[in-house]
């Protein structure tokens, strides 16, 4: 009595089976959208090798989950058939050479199945050759710097990249906006349809540039260079991520490139040559120190809070306090020295590799006055830029 | 009247010593095995307990609890004392307890090494966590401690944590020298190799693989300790050497300790199925085997972790093909036992339960796990939480589960009394749901583009980042659950008979529950047919 | 009897100390035998050190051209000014070119640097001969000294076709401290 209901019940739950079954499958059917679901899968992105790695890994997805449901099918099925309260009884086999062989044998052709297109499209990835454009990449902690390479040093365009959210957002003063964390001040601007190659290398630890939409992943290693390639297709703003635990600040020095038409690229290039040249020329003048203060404080933003906090006292003993002590109060000359030339055995890198002049007059400028420090003193761009050109 | 003070020590027939220095001095399998299970459980709960302060902060986006040097912290510190705290001293005390029953032998070969062994552990971990009460905090490079993070621009702790590192090292050299000699030289007369219980085999490879490997990792830290400390630049471009070299030898050594960590939870699932099944293991010369392959191959794929290095194509290439046939080995396992359940005769009591979901899940991280070999993809999925979703599916639901699923099993044969079944079950629903609530949303925040060890996140991640925090604190809150059964079932409970589960095959369901305090002082008459 | 047995022991705890200590030293050997192995394969766009121009000379390839990229970057807190005198020059494989770098030490005090090469794409690295080249020494500049150092090299004719373009990338490391202690000994 009771395994005649039971096979009714066995035959009402094949068919409900069945119908997931054909769900799944239809769904399935569908994957080409899920690239829509973005907070679900990875994004197809905007260049050929992007949407080839994309086509790849939603193969073996598909693959994964075939497999996957039907050794879970088997598996439900059997727990809900060979139940000891259902009365089935064990049966006796308890191996069969013929089933081991092509349990072996046909998993190693689905495997070959999947090794040749990845085969193929890495290497499509790996050659990086006739590039139009190259661009070092440097990883510092915490940001990425850019330099557009030219053989002209007055057509070389170099810049920091640091994260634009402020910590108000990230400390929860105020609310976040759109791209949080996804944002910097100054974006690597790349332009379509043109070969760009990167130069990836690092200042200090291990980091990693990431950027989704272009399928590059490379790691930053200190001490050596490796390249890496995109041909944008499509115009738009693309934001990656630094991949590679580099410090306290790793998930805070986000990428941000922005693909734009030849003729805008064309003019931003020209731009920020334009800017160099004037941040260059800025030296000449004589500073107020309202305007010194103002400065200093947006670069002190940018390049020093992260590690001596916004409130100047730092996280001894790694990061001292400037506030009411130490070289911001003390000789102006040795405070200016370590600014420019950094700190060996330490982690106060030379800012005169990523600062101007005048960024480092002002910057001083600020620390000797603010906090309460009010020393009263300031420095002019021109006398930084001697002190560093003297040494040249 | 003699001269002589007979001493009859008739204690030794009566049970253990009392007090506390039984558990210092002792040499019993039986109790170095709960010396090491207890600890792995308070391990255990320590390491759960950084999780869940992860998972807090993570619940929301924006920093709301810690700053980000203390996450960096938390998560180093959960990732070493998982590792090296939970998941590996369990499986010694599982293999403390369960091996010389296993084989029919009184003891392990070597009792007071066998001691030493565990001793050493909590001195390595007192000193590991004591480093979250140091100046500058604890370790906080990750538990992968890449150079040069983890040298010119750790924290003053690191060289505890590298001592930390040597102690625990010695620990598993000396516990798998024991297990080898043991398995080698104790087994009953008459019993092959090839007649020896699946959780047996698995435990001798996982023992060659850590006496092969643990070298290494302390090679490493001590490399590391020079560079710190001595001048040395193995992994310092400046003088000379390569970070990238750490990265080598340290993998080299962390791919096969991921296969230490879960070749023994084979062997237990291969153990508690067939029981509940009613069913012999299908395919034990081939289960033996696989673990075999698997074994070997584990040593040639290591650069698998490094796949956005740098490394030359050819070198991606080869450790992409090799790192993709571990899947047959490993499929073949999973298929095997299927064929074990199929046409059985099943009853799903807790640790039924527990195997059965170690099968179905770890086998949704070993494809996971397939997709990160394809080396273009892998691109993609490298260092996001698709690589975090991957490891906790086959740690989580697949090493710990089998861990759970043992001590359900045997807690009746260590402790005479049957563990509650219907708290049990309770446990075992609330860790299912707990942990794939937990890990799998991960898969899709990792696609999506969120990288790992990110203390806050872009605002596209949160919905399913939330969702995660709440599963790990159901998942985290159950297992004080586990701890009250098994103190309970310590306690008292239903009476247990010597062989337990109706289907239990092996030389410990032959024996008195609880086991008496010495099993196979005399070696046991084998049955005419294998063990098997 | 046990005279034999206690031979045994001896002899085998002999070679188990004798073990260790090969792994010791191997430890430290590993450094320049990674270095060796990547020298010949090239691996991690490391160069090998002061090439030596065989006696038949090398035949210059005419037909082509490659363009050799120079990048410059200080390490860490390194403060010295660092640049090549040309970012690129195009030579043709076989040719031996010759180009400078600049550098200048600014800080109050001597300081020793390691300029340390790597070249992408590094299978490109076994073809680049360096004959002179200032990463091969340790350099030493007083406090507002200034040098040109001379790079001296080959492109190998063999360099694989698709290589157009090769970059070769110097980091200069500040090693003052490591120097001063190894004299220090």
């Amino acid at each position: 009595m009771a395994r005649k209901e039971s096979k009714v019940g066995g035959v009402q739950r094949l068919k409900a089976s069945l119908q997931w079954l054909i769900a799944v499958a239809a769904l399935s059917s569908s994957w080409q959208a899920l690239a829509d679901w973005s907070a679900l899968n990875m994004t197809r992105g905007v260049t050929a090798i992007s949407r080839e790695v994309y086509d790849l890994h939603m193969l073996i997805f598909t693959i994964c989950v075939v497999i996957g449901v039907l050794v879970f099918g088997v598996m439900i099925w059997s727990m809900l058939v060979h139940r000891k309260s259902l009365g089935h009884k064990p049966a006796t086999f308890s191996h069969s050479t013929k089933l081991e062989y092509a349990w072996t044998i046909i998993p190693i052709f689905i495997l070959i199945g999947m090794a040749v297109p990845a085969t193929s499209t890495l290497r499509d990835m790996y050659d990086a050759s006739g590039a139009d454009i190259d661009i070092e990449v440097r990883g510092y902690q915490w940001k990425w710097q850019y330099t557009y390479l030219s053989d002209d040093p007055n057509q070389e365009v170099k810049f920091i990249s640091s994260l634009l959210t402020p910590p108000d957002e990230y400390y929860n003063r105020t609310p976040k906006r759109e791209n949080y964390l996804s944002d910097v001040d100054n974006p690597l601007v790349i332009p379509i349809n043109k070969r760009v190659r990167f130069l990836i290398t690092s200042n200090d630890v291990i980091h990693s540039w990431w950027v989704p939409d272009f399928a590059v992943k490379k790691d930053a290693i200190p001490g050596f260079v490796h390249e890496a390639w995109a041909v944008v297709e499509e115009p738009g703003i693309y934001r990656g991520k630094c991949t590679e635990l580099c410090g306290k600040d790793h998930g805070f020095m986000p990428i941000v490139v922005k693909a734009v038409e030849q003729a805008e690229y064309e003019s931003w290039l020209a731009m920020k040559q334009q800017e160099a040249l004037q941040v260059y020329e800025t030296v000449g003048k004589t500073w107020t120190m309202a305007e010194l203060m103002e400065t200093g404080e947006q670069v002190y933003a940018q390049a020093c809070q992260s590690c001596h906090q916004a409130n100047g006292q730092g996280i001894p003993p790694a990061f001292p306090s400037l506030v009411g002590q130490g070289l911001a109060i003390g000789p102006i000359d040795a405070h200016i020295d370590i600014v420019v030339n950094g700190k060996a055995g330490s982690a106060m890198q030379a800012f005169a590799a990523q600062l101007n002049p005048a960024e480092i007059a002002a910057v001083v400028t600020y620390e000797r006055n603010a906090w309460g420090n009010n020393v009263g003193d300031l420095v002019q761009p021109r006398a930084v830029n001697a002190l560093i050109s003297s040494k040249e | 009247m003699s001269a002589v003070i007979e001493n009859h020590h008739d204690d030794h027939h009566h049970g253990p010593d009392k007090g506390l220095m039984r558990w210092v001095l002792t040499t019993n399998h039986k109790d170095i095995g709960t010396l090491y299970l207890w600890f792995s459980f308070a391990m255990f709960l320590t390491g759960g307990c950084m999780a869940l302060v992860i998972r807090a902060e993570l619940f929301q986006p924006g920093l709301q609890l810690v700053v980000p040097e203390f996450f960096n912290q938390m998560t180093t510190m959960h990732g070493l004392i998982m590792v090296f705290g939970a998941v590996m001293p369990a499986f010694v005390g599982l293999a403390n307890w369960l091996v010389p029953m296993m084989i029919g032998a009184p003891d392990m070969a070597l009792p007071r090494m066998n001691n030493y062994s565990f001793w050493i552990l909590p001195f390595a971990f007192s000193m590991l966590l004591s480093t979250l009460f140091m100046e500058g905090g604890a370790p906080n490079f990750g538990w992968t401690f890449y150079a040069p993070l983890s040298t010119e621009y750790a924290p003053p702790s690191v060289t505890f944590f590298i001592f930390a590192v040597h102690l625990m090292g010695i620990s598993s050299i000396m516990g798998s020298i024991n297990v080898v000699v043991t398995i080698l030289n104790l087994r009953a007369p008459g019993m092959r190799l090839m007649d020896m219980p699946l959780f047996v085999w698995t435990w001798l490879i996982t023992a060659y693989l850590l006496i092969a490997v643990m070298p290494v990792l302390a090679g490493v830290v001590t490399m590391m300790l020079m560079d710190i400390h001595f001048g040395t630049a193995f992994f310092s471009a400046g003088g000379g050497g390569d970070p990238v070299l750490f990265q080598h030898v340290f993998w080299f050594f962390g791919h096969p300790e991921v296969y230490i960590m879960i070749l023994p939870a084979f062997g237990i699932v291969s153990a508690i199925i067939p029981t509940f099944a009613r069913k012999k293991l299908f395919g034990y010369d081939s289960m033996v085997y696989a673990t075999a392959s698997i074994a070997f191959l584990s040593f040639i794929v290591w650069a698998h972790h490094m796949f956005t290095v740098g490394m030359p194509i050819a070198g991606e290439l080869y450790f992409m093909y090799a790192t993709m046939l571990i899947a047959v080995p490993t499929g073949v396992k999973v298929f095997n036992w299927a064929a074990t359940m199929w046409q059985g005769s099943m009853t799903f009591e807790t640790p039924m339960l527990f195997a059965v979901a170690f099968v179905i899940l770890f086998t949704i991280g070993g494809l996971s796990g397939l997709m990160l070999s394809i080396v273009p993809a892998d691109f993609q999925y490298h260092d996001t939480y698709f690589v975090v979703a991957h490891f906790h599916y086959v740690l989580v639901p697949g090493s710990i589960f089998s861990i759970m699923a043992a001590a359900y099993y045997w807690l009746p044969k260590w402790t005479g009394n049957m563990y509650d079944e219907t708290l049990g079950k309770t446990h075992f629903w609330l860790s299912f749901v707990g942990v794939n609530v937990t890990f799998f949303p991960q898969h899709f925040i990792g696609l999506a583009g969120m990288p790992r060890r990110y203390p806050d996140y872009a605002l596209q991640f949160a919905d399913w980042n939330m969702v995660s925090s709440v599963g790990a604190f159901i998942f985290g809150f159950s297992q004080l659950l586990f701890l009250f059964i098994v103190i309970k079932c310590i306690m008292g409970g239903k009476k247990a008979t010597d062989e337990v589960w109706d289907g239990a095959e092996g030389l410990e369901w032959t024996i008195a529950s609880p086991a008496p305090y010495h099993t196979f002082s005399t070696p046991p008459e084998l049955p005419e047919r294998s063990m098997a | 009897m046990a005279q034999t047995d206690q031979n045994v022991q001896t002899r085998t705890t002999l070679k188990l100390v004798g073990v260790v200590l090969g792994m010791f030293v191997f430890g430290f050997a590993l450094v320049p035998l990674y270095d060796i192995y990547c020298q010949v394969t090239g691996a991690n766009g490391k160069t090998a050190s002061a090439y030596v121009v065989p006696e038949d000379g090398i035949a210059v390839d005419s037909d082509r051209w490659v363009t050799v990229q120079f990048l410059t970057n200080n390490n860490a807190s390194m403060p010295w000014s660092f640049r090549p005198e040309v970012r690129s020059m195009k030579v043709r494989p076989g040719e031996m070119n010759q180009t400078t770098f600049y550098a200048s030490n600014p800080a109050g005090y001597t300081m020793t640097a390691q300029a340390i090469p790597s070249v992408a794409p590094f299978h490109a690295a076994e073809y680049m001969h360096k004959t002179e080249c200032f990463c091969f020494e340790q350099q030493v500049l007083a406090t507002g000294e200034a040098i040109d150092m001379p790079l001296r090299f080959i492109i190998d004719p063999y360099l694989p076709e698709s290589v157009q373009t090769l970059t070769l990338s110097y980091t200069l490391f500040d090693i003052t401290d490591m120097t001063a202690s190894a004299a220090a000994e």
